[in-house]
């Protein structure tokens, strides 16, 4: 297909794996932001054909595995309720709550649809006015744009009984977080190409320059890895640290203003908690006070529901690149996609799970070797 | 949103994501995916409750001896929505599933069962068409529909038409094809393009419509497997990659004979179309599910000659050798990818999900 094929060309990732391996002298660790691009990663095996001087931290940009236990739970209290049908992103569905998932909801009766578009999930509400139609608004600045746009348009439409269970989370408050940790060994960024495609890159200098880190924009083809991971060597080994555009077939500078400004009408920045990593100031957005009546937990009065996160599993450790995730005793044995421990187990953009699903065979070489736990 | 913590400073090194351990007590719909759930309800719920010996086999048939004769036999059932779809509707696959079935034991097709389950208030003009496709394939496969039986169910309580089909059919002398017999060596062959059957559902399933030019691939396969026993006897293992896809059958394969599956990731034949529409849909081609094709493990020796059989049979026409059977990690199956990296390619849960992003 047009703008992949290209993209996976084995020859002109030789190319480009030579270039990074005649630059690079020492030692540097690069954190890629994106769950699409560890998925990536780990899938065509990128991280075996880099020079051992770079490492790879998986960073914490995977949507299915920062959405708190708490909105999970309330998902699964609004998605129990007669007469409502709740609709979301298929990967959603198996995300362990405190004691069952969408699946089970769905097995016990409930009304829950796999979507691929918020627009979907209006058009169900503008068929079944009868019903309660809510879609289930999680992700990072990718998905916010159209899950904006969908209450936007359930207003203009008049369509009162759509609403949207809102768990948005933002990118550069989280780079911030990774950054002030008093373990940080993060030294350069492949920043999430999809997201700058909708923001642009104007958040990001201002990083670059506080935390003295390159910052490369970068896609998610194994080419458009490779291209992201040579710029920031090549920033680091001369000393630079720079906002650099790698994606630019996607990315413009200013972004898409267009799904800014329906962001902008629609949601307002507010704290929110990731799964795993806790409360990050300002690194979410919630509707506005004007789309309230859109806003699921307030129509479905869920608000009052309350989790705390338990703390069992070592994935903090994986997502700060502190362990790999075959390094964490229960990676494998008692924690596996069927039976997660921790968020970054669920979805295949969780670093544990890529590990699980792809890796498997170097864990069991490693746990033969050096038994652990 | 009001979160419940008070804000504090952000400490990854306290950072963790914990979900409880649980179990299912109801039936979710992974447990018919044809993965790790439906291998659990086989192994946890049905092997304890009536397993023996001949169960055991776990093979797509069983192997059956019943006075001088080896039979295979095989039993499955057709849920499909909808029920018409490009390329074929339920009765071609009920028909070719169970043939397919048998022949990969080897076996020669003989006999088919047919029990309709039929909804209140579906069109007749429906259950005709499902009956004449029913028996023109069975027609095509050269089987007989020797036995039948009709059920009804009230409105609401079914899904138009369910099929399940029952076979046998006899297994030649010196032939014993079964996953257990997998070796290091052998060489692995799949008889055609993948994927197909998968995108061609999911192309037309409600909600999820998209365009893309894609028929099914539901075709019998007991007359390719018969050219290929022509150029040896001594086929190790067949196996049809339905649900779970190509992914599923290697993984069975792995573990039931304790080896492991080395694939090429550009030797595995995928369509474009298929290629597209999972890239689009985030699925991986090696799990999409297949009506009409086979995988092989072969002695390396026959692997050129049976490999050639099959191009000659039209079911076989794009047939390729898309890996081999290898003594390292036993019970698993490994991909060299495009790039020159490696990774595994596990047994899938349940259903495959659309990622967010």
């Amino acid at each position: 297909m047009k703008y992949i094929d290209e993209f996976n060309d084995p020859e002109l990732a030789r190319k480009l794996l030579e270039d990074i391996r005649a630059t690079v002298t020492r030692p540097w660790a690069l954190m890629e932001v994106c769950g699409g691009q560890t998925h990536s990663i780990i899938r065509h095996g990128i991280d075996q054909l880099l020079p051992d001087e770079v490492e790879l931290i998986h960073g914490p940009g995977c949507p299915v595995c920062v959405t708190p236990l708490e909105v999970i739970d309330k998902a699964l209290a609004i998605a129990a309720r007669p007469g409502v049908i709740f609709c979301s992103f298929g990967d959603m569905l198996r995300v362990p709550g405190t004691d069952r998932d969408l699946f089970r909801v769905r097995s016990e009766g409930g009304d829950v649809r796999v979507v691929y578009s918020p627009m979907d999930a209006l058009e169900l509400a503008r068929r079944h006015p009868d019903r309660e139609v809510v879609f289930f608004g999680i992700g990072f600045e990718t998905t916010a744009p159209a899950n904006a746009m969908a209450v936007h348009q359930a207003r203009r439409l008049g369509l009162a009984n759509f609403s949207l269970l809102v768990s948005h989370v933002r990118v550069p408050p989280a780079i911030e977080a990774v950054m002030t940790a008093p373990t940080c060994r993060v030294q350069g960024f492949l920043a999430a190409g999809h997201v700058c495609s909708v923001m642009g890159t104007a958040e990001y200098p201002d990083l670059a320059e506080r935390h003295r880190v390159p910052l490369v924009v970068t896609g998610f083809e194994p080419l458009d890895i490779l291209e992201g991971i040579r710029r920031a060597v090549r920033q680091l080994e001369r000393g630079e640290h720079r906002v650099e555009n790698a994606y630019a077939r996607a990315v413009q500078e200013d972004g898409n203003p267009a799904a800014r400004r329906m962001i902008e009408e629609v949601f307002e920045v507010t704290d929110r908690s990731w799964r795993g990593i806790g409360r990050i100031p300002d690194s979410g957005w919630r509707l506005t006070e004007a789309f309230r009546a859109h806003d699921a937990e307030h129509r479905f009065d869920v608000t009052g529901i309350r989790t705390e996160e338990p703390a069992v599993c070592r994935s903090g450790e994986v997502l700060q690149g502190l362990i790999k995730p075959t390094e964490c005793p229960a990676f494998g044995t008692s924690c596996t996609p069927r039976t997660p421990l921790g968020a970054t187990m669920v979805s295949s953009e969780g670093a544990c799970a890529a590990y699980y699903l792809y890796r498997r065979m170097d864990t069991t070489t490693r746990k033969e070797m050096s038994p652990v736990g | 949103m009001a979160d419940s913590t008070a804000t504090a400073p952000v400490d990854p090194a306290n950072w963790s994501c914990p979900a409880p351990l649980r179990d299912r007590p109801v039936v979710v719909m992974g447990h018919g995916g044809g993965g790790a759930l439906s291998a659990e309800l086989v192994d946890g719920v049905f092997a304890p409750a009536f397993g023996n010996p001949v169960l055991a086999q776990l093979a797509d048939s069983a192997v059956v001896r019943l006075g001088a004769a080896r039979l295979a036999f095989s039993t499955d059932s057709y849920v499909v929505r909808p029920l018409f779809f490009p390329g074929g509707c339920i009765g071609d696959l009920a028909v070719n599933g169970t043939v397919n079935d048998l022949a990969m034991s080897g076996a020669v097709p003989a006999f088919l069962s047919t029990a309709f389950v039929l909804e209140e208030g579906v069109a007749m003009d429906v259950v005709e068409r499902v009956a004449g496709a029913v028996g023109a394939a069975a027609r095509a496969a050269g089987v007989t529909v020797a036995t039948g039986d009709t059920k009804v169910v009230e409105s609401g309580h079914g899904d138009g038409v369910y099929i399940t089909t029952s076979g046998i059919g006899l297994v030649p002398d010196g032939v014993d094809i079964r996953p257990q017999r997998a070796r290091p060596g052998d060489a692995v062959l799949v008889s055609g393009p993948i994927g197909l059957h998968g995108v061609a559902i999911m192309s037309v399933r409600e909600g999820l419509e998209f365009g893309v030019d894609v028929a099914s691939d539901t075709a019998p396969l007991a007359g390719l497997v018969e050219a290929m026993l022509r150029v040896t006897p001594d086929i190790h293992v067949l196996r049809d990659p339905t649900r779970g896809g190509l992914a599923a059958s290697l993984n069975e394969i792995a573990r039931a004979s304790g080896t492991g599956v080395r694939l090429t990731e550009r030797a595995v034949p995928v369509p474009d179309a298929v290629a597209n529409a999972c890239a689009f849909l985030g699925l991986d081609p090696l799990y999409v599910a297949n009506e009409g094709r086979l995988v092989a493990f072969v002695a390396r020796e026959h692997a050129d000659a049976v490999l050639a059989a099959m191009r000659e049979h039209p079911q076989g026409a794009g047939a390729a050798l898309v890996g081999e059977c290898v003594e390292d990690h036993p019970g698993m199956v490994v991909v060299s990818t495009g790039l020159g990296g490696t990774r595994v390619v596990d047994m899938p849960l349940g259903e495959q999900l659309p990622r967010i992003c």
